[in-house]
């Protein structure tokens, strides 16, 4: 278990004890924060987007080249920008900061 | 006093509903009843990464199973609804048991089209709808096993492409003269024949079959040409049907699919459906459709949900679809038909290419053939009805946001 702090899409701040060893949408879905996540994690809808906390973006490592593709797409995207299906969440992220970004 | 609300068919449609009800801030009873043993789960995966053994069957699930009860919700499973009293409003289930609802939402999916022909009933032949013929399918599926695919929809050559990296020899039979001839035009049919066939698919169209032989458990399947394929182990996959009985002995409108509106509702005021089993408008296509998508089964649920909350807002996506097979990621969006103009852009070759489908130079579908830009841009393009010059189209060059 390790902490994750999350901004919802009304601006709520909220903190969970995370589920480590699956990915950072899946914790997000399991604790019913509003996000589509349609294709359930397979990197094909870019329903899961979210914006990572700059502080926590060296450790969080880059975009896959897919992930990239879907992302650079989207309106609302950001250098901060990442998808959640694509992040596994760890012992080592305790304390990671992220918002749920808008629906497009 | 406190409401119930019933959602029967606990699918991916069941399962967003009960999470939008409850987001809501609907407080009542909440009642989910599903005649599987699961929670509602991820059903793509089960011809792909549950098949392959990548993905452990509880990451399907769309919400963990103490999630039902710290929601409140009544979740039943094993559970057939067979009889629907709109009178007395109530439901009842194959143990005999009534059940009392304000409101009632139906997302009971479709079911697998059965081949109707001898020997269908042979042991180790398999179609695949739920978790439980994936697993049933995945013990069968060792090197070596003589896999006879019939179907050459995107179901069907899914399994083909887990089976063959599995070391199995694997063969598909298609009855129409090209395969995924339904949602894909024929340049990218030919493309993925060729894919699977470099692959060591073996892939046999025009063919019909006619039966299985074997003694206890299937050993051969026959076609129509004579032809005779061995067989340890058949996985059918020719299409669904919706699951519409208990609606229409309820007396609901049903036309291929229970008929709602475009909030989901039926011709009842306290009952809405969602998902594979409506038959619904979508004001941004202009008609009626059916349609078998999580897309749709997730918009779909929200839209009902909502109103069972009294929140009206209609329906109206385009539709959109993946299918993952080997190291190609299919992106499909929108209907195409068989008229329209196809413009292909990107390289086949390279694995990476667009087929484009104009009507009337109106640009209304995509292939997306690893090719993620292309996807995401039509999204936005089809929905704006954008008319589109074929020439510019084709050069992949052109970023299709800036067409
Ligand atoms: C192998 C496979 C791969 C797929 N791949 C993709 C894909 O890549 N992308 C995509 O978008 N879609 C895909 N789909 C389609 C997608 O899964 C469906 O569109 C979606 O599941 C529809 O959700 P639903 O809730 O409407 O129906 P379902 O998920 O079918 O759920 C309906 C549930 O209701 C139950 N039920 C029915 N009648 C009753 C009753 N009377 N009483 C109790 N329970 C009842 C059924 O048993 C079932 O559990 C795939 C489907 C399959 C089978
Ligand atoms: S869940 Fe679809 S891209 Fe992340």
């Amino acid at each position: 278990m390790a902490k994750l702090h999350i901004t919802d899409r009304e601006g709520v701040e909220t903190v969970i004890e995370g589920e480590v060893g699956i990915s950072v949408m899946e914790n997000l879905r399991d604790n019913d924060y509003e996000l589509e996540a349609i294709c359930g994690g397979q990197c094909s809808c870019a329903t899961c987007h979210i914006y990572i906390d700059d502080a926590w973006m060296a450790k969080i490592g880059a975009r896959n080249d897919e992930e990239n593709e879907l992302l650079e797409e989207l309106d609302c995207v950001q250098p901060n920008s990442r998808l959640s299906c694509q992040i596994e969440f760890t012992e080592d992220m305790d304390g990671l900061a992220i918002v749920i970004a808008p629906d497009e | 006093m406190t409401q119930t609300f019933i959602v029967v068919g606990a699918g991916h449609a069941g399962g967003q509903a009960v999470a939008t009800l409850r987001s809501k801030g609907f407080d009542g009873r909440i009642i989910l009843i599903g005649d599987e043993r699961y929670v509602p789960y991820e059903r793509p995966p089960l011809s792909k990464a549950v098949l392959a053994g990548e993905l452990e069957v509880e990451r399907t699930f769309l919400k963990k199973e103490t999630w039902y009860p710290e929601k409140n919700i009544e979740f039943r499973p094993n559970t057939l609804v067979t009889k629907l009293d709109r009178k007395a409003r109530t439901i009842s289930t194959a143990s005999g048991e009534v059940l009392g609802y304000d409101k009632l939402l139906l997302a009971t999916g479709t079911r697998v089209r059965k081949l109707q022909a001898p020997g269908a009933d042979l042991d180790n032949i398999f179609y695949l709808r739920a978790l439980d013929d994936t697993l049933a399918i995945q013990r069968k599926m060792t090197p070596g096993t003589n896999v006879v695919i019939v179907g050459g929809g995107y179901i069907g050559l899914e399994v083909a492409a887990v089976a063959v990296k599995m070391g199995c020899t694997v063969t598909v039979l298609e009855g129409l003269e090209r395969v995924m001839s339904r949602v894909v035009a024929p340049e990218v049919s030919a493309f993925y024949h060729h894919v699977h066939t470099d692959a060591g698919v073996v892939i046999k169209t025009g063919m019909a079959v006619t039966g299985f032989e074997g003694d206890g458990k299937v050993e051969r399947v026959t076609c129509a040409d004579d032809s005779v394929f061995a067989a340890d182990l058949v996985v059918i996959g020719v299409g669904v049907l919706p699951n519409v009985e208990l609606a229409a002995e309820g007396d609901l409108a049903v036309d291929n699919g229970i008929v709602v509106d475009e909030y989901g509702q039926t011709s009842d005021d306290n009952i809405w459906a969602a998902g594979d089993c409506t038959n619904h408008p979508n004001a941004l296509l202009g008609r009626r459709l059916r349609l078998e998508s999580v897309q749709n089964a997730v918009d779909q649920a929200k839209t009902a949900a909502n109103a069972m909350c009294g929140e009206l807002k209609p329906y109206s996506e385009i539709p959109w679809f993946w299918s993952d097979q080997y190291d190609l990621k299919l992106q499909i969006v929108g209907l195409s038909e068989p008229g329209d103009e196809v413009v292909i852009r990107g390289n086949p070759a390279e694995r990476k290419f667009s087929a484009l489908y104009l009507r009337h130079g109106k640009f209304v579908a995509i292939n997306a053939i690893n090719m993620i830009k292309d996807f995401m841009a039509a999204k936005k393009l089809i929905a704006e009805g954008k008319i589109l010059d074929p020439d510019k189209a084709a050069d992949a060059e052109i970023a299709l946001k800036d067409m």
